[in-house]
């Protein structure tokens, strides 16, 4: 199976605009694509899970780089 | 006993097919709810217009349905950016006077200082990189949230269909805004 890997760079971004980078670039993507999100937003860590929730989509990965700056891996379900 | 045990099914039975009954009739009248926000987008206020852009953008790109009916002073909000005076007669033309429209335009509730408020707010965004409410308005349209426009302030506005921006559903009624809301999981009035 292929699975293309997505990065969505929205560092810099504040509330809501790494959700709504995500989810562009989730739209035109097929279902099991991986996406990297890289965000700076510290309202990300509670928002992207909750994003997850709400979408079905699946966070398989949360990090804290060693910048300070956070990194997401989600798979596209639906 | 044995004679009450016999005959207290056979007594019930009926009873227990009119309960059944109206058990079924009870649950035909619930309503299932929609994973649906909906906000009704009464104040035109940029600290109205922001959270409800950013709540109805963020509800469409997680996947929910999302509508806003734009009503009363939320509709000066989804003003074309060039429309200036609106209106047939003079109440209607000072009121687009007072509300200048489009949502770049809006004012602060709180602190608007002759538009220093607004101004120094949008400096702040833009330093956060938070998206502006017209920025977020055609984001949420992109991602499928419906807005809808008041059918009955527009005319008592003096609003047409021509003033307002692109990309807008048809304008409806209370009873069509009911209906929306009343299927949603989440509704709000903001």
């Amino acid at each position: 199976m292929n699975v293309t890997t997505h990065t969505v760079d929205a560092k810099g971004q504040s509330c809501p605009g790494p959700l709504v980078a995500l989810a562009r670039a989730l739209k035109d993507a097929q279902a099991g694509d991986l996406f990297e999100l890289l965000a700076t937003d510290p309202g990300s860590r509670s928002d992207v899970p909750s994003w997850a929730e709400l979408s079905g989509n699946e966070l398989l990965d949360a990090e804290t780089l060693e910048d300070g700056s956070f990194r997401y891996v989600i798979r596209k379900v639906a | 006993m044995a004679t009450i045990e016999a005959e207290a099914p056979t007594a019930s039975l009926g009873d227990l097919l009119q309960r059944v009954e109206a058990l079924e009739a009870q649950q035909a009248k619930q309503i299932t709810k929609k994973n649906k926000l909906t906000i009704i987008a009464w104040g035109g206020s940029l600290d109205q217009i922001w959270p409800t852009t950013i709540l109805a953008t963020t509800a469409a790109a997680s996947g929910m349905e999302s509508s806003v009916f734009f009503t009363f002073w939320g509709l000066f909000a989804i003003v074309k950016p060039g429309v200036r005076i609106t209106g047939e007669n003079w109440m209607q033309k000072m009121m687009s006077v007072m509300n200048p429209g489009s949502a770049e335009k809006a004012k602060l509730s709180h602190y608007h200082f002759a538009g220093a408020g607004p101004a120094m707010f949008k400096k702040l965004a833009d330093d956060h990189r938070v998206a502006k409410p017209e920025e977020l308005i055609s984001l949420a349209t992109d991602l499928g949230a419906r807005l809808i426009p008041c059918q009955m302030t527009m005319d008592l506005l003096g609003l047409k269909r021509a003033d307002l921006i692109e990309g807008l559903e048809e304008p409806i009624g209370a009873a069509t805004a009911i209906a929306e809301m009343r299927d949603a999981a989440i509704s709000l009035f903001i």
